[in-house]
């Protein structure tokens, strides 16, 4: 069952006179509760991608389907966490999580209820009154999350969700992120640039190439979870992967020196 | 033990200032017209606070009495000229900057002549505020709230504006339409500069009143001040001035306890 589409995807940026091809030929597919990390050096596109399947910036040509309807605008159908977690400040971590719910103009009891039992599956309930500024990057991440799965979103797009958290922090998190992905069964499509994260995670990752951003490889992940980072098949794939992705950066620093000497 | 210290380091500037003052008075080295000693001052300020009359348990109440002196009456009628002109200047200006703030094609329809009127002083507006209102209040009201209208309009388009397009995204991502995202996101993340605006306003608003109560009333601080220069009665102008700085002090206590309190998420407001 397929949950996410991408059929022919281009994306054309106008930067002054200039023309950026951000995304070229994307095509891709994604099964219902799979989690898919789209990888890649910066400039390769992935939150593009990300943003194209979202709704928040349709793509210039091709094609985004999600659960069988073509993507024209962002939806609760499709929730994002963002790396800047984008938490209400002036609302409460209880507020915040509630706020999906109010939307979907829920009962009262039905929203106390779901946001309950979220901010405790979370570990987030003596926190619920605190307002996001008062929480550690981590926690605020956490309310992210909290906030994306009250609605009970299919699909959950995560856009480097842990790249400004501490390695152990982000180690927490990935396991919980594993232990929610197991129990709820959702489709994650999540965009890193940490070659251990997007193994340590994924089904399948998806390395994308620098400007213009397409699929290089798709490499499946069927190592079995819980993972272990050290262990010699991890490693393996770690070299394979971190090869490809190399060879990306290399081009992008190239670029970089290239519109250096030019400007 | 701190804090003795702190207020008593916080008076040190004060006490020297009066007490040279004082000094200068004394030794009768200018007319007391020209600058009549602090503690005339305070004599004066006392007899201008209290009642004229003594009390009579017979005809009124004590509290009515007590209050029944010329500075709280004046001190009252010059808030209520505040607090009625910056009411509807600010009134206007909310609806108005939102409006701007959240639709480009508005903004560029007014904004032009925003800016024309913007600089133009409310004072400037006193003969036309006359000719149009006539005497008393309702020219005070009109001048108070032009001065207070700008401010809070400025602030307001620009905290709209400036909205973190973050939470407009995440928001419509979470299933928002436009009237719960104007509501719940774009009013509340708008309100620190929003507040900002307002606290000016009312400071613009204070300014106003004293000058509109120059012309035309014969009740204010502004008023006093005006009456009491008229007999040369310098002391009671000091007394009328330093009254109205305690006034704004207290207004802008308050606002910032206010600002404080709704702002409590906010990152960098002091508690």
């Amino acid at each position: 069952m397929t949950a996410i589409r991408i059929a022919g995807v281009r994306k054309v940026f106008r930067q002054g006179a200039e023309e950026i091809v951000a995304l070229d030929g994307i095509d891709l597919e994604i099964a219902r509760g799979e989690l898919v990390c789209l990888l890649g050096p910066s400039g390769c596109g992935k939150s593009t991608l990300l943003n194209a399947i979202a709704g928040f910036a349709p793509p210039t040509s091709g094609s985004v389907v999600a659960d069988g309807r073509p993507v024209t605008a962002p939806g609760p159908d499709r929730a994002m966490v963002f790396q800047e977690y984008a938490l209400f400040p002036w609302m409460t971590v209880e507020r915040n999580v509630a706020f999906g719910l109010e939307m979907k103009g829920e009962r009262r009891e039905v929203v106390r209820e779901r946001v309950e039992a979220l901010l405790r599956k979370l570990h987030l309930h003596d926190f619920r009154d605190r307002f996001p500024k008062d929480l550690s990057g981590g926690m605020r991440q956490r309310v992210a999350i909290a906030r994306v799965l009250a609605i009970d979103s299919p699909t959950l797009l995560m856009d480097e969700p842990f790249g400004a958290l501490d390695a152990l922090t982000r180690r927490n998190l990935q396991d919980e992120l594993l232990r929610i992905w197991a129990e709820l069964k959702r489709t994650i499509v999540f965009v890193t640039h940490g070659i251990e994260e997007s193994i340590y995670l994924a089904d399948r990752v998806v390395v994308m190439t620098y400007r213009p951003g397409t699929v290089k490889r798709i490499v499946p992940i069927t190592l079995p979870r819980p993972r272990d980072p050290s262990s010699v098949e991890f490693n393996g794939l770690k070299r394979v992967i971190e090869g490809l992705v190399m060879e990306e950066q290399a081009r992008h620093v190239e670029a970089e020196a290239r519109r250096g000497t030019a400007g | 033990m701190d804090r003795a210290a702190r207020i008593a380091r916080a008076l040190v500037v004060p006490a020297i200032f009066l007490a040279a003052w004082e000094g200068i008075s004394r030794a009768a080295w200018v007319s007391p017209i020209i600058l009549p000693a602090p503690s005339q001052v305070l004599v004066r300020w006392l007899a201008y606070a209290r009642p004229y009359r003594p009390w009579d348990p017979a005809t009124e109440r004590w509290l009515a009495w007590a209050l029944s002196g010329e500075l709280l009456g004046d001190a009252a009628t010059s808030l209520m000229r505040v607090g009625v002109g910056f009411f509807i200047g600010a009134g206007l200006a909310l609806p108005a900057g939102l409006l701007m703030g959240a639709k480009p094609r508005l903004y560029e329809l007014f904004n032009p002549m925003v800016q024309l009127f913007r600089p133009i002083p409310p004072i400037a507006f006193i003969p036309l505020a006359i000719l149009w209102f006539g005497l008393g209040n309702p020219p005070a009201f009109f001048l108070i709230s032009l001065g207070a209208f700008f401010p809070v309009l400025m602030n307001t388009i620009a905290g709209v504006r400036n909205v973190d397009q973050l939470y407009l995204r995440a928001a419509r991502n979470l299933g928002a339409g436009d009237w719960t995202l104007f509501r719940r996101v774009m009013i509340p993340a708008a309100m620190p500069y929003i507040l900002a605006g307002i606290r000016i306003g009312i400071g613009v608003a204070f300014i106003v009143v004293i000058v509109a109560e120059m012309i035309a009333v014969n009740a204010g601080l502004g008023y006093r001040i005006l009456e009491a220069r008229e007999y040369f009665w310098s002391d009671k102008v000091i007394a009328g001035m330093i009254s109205i700085g305690f006034a704004g002090l207290g207004i802008d206590v308050l606002m910032s306890r206010l600002n404080a309190w709704l702002l409590r998420w906010h990152r960098g407001v002091e508690g």
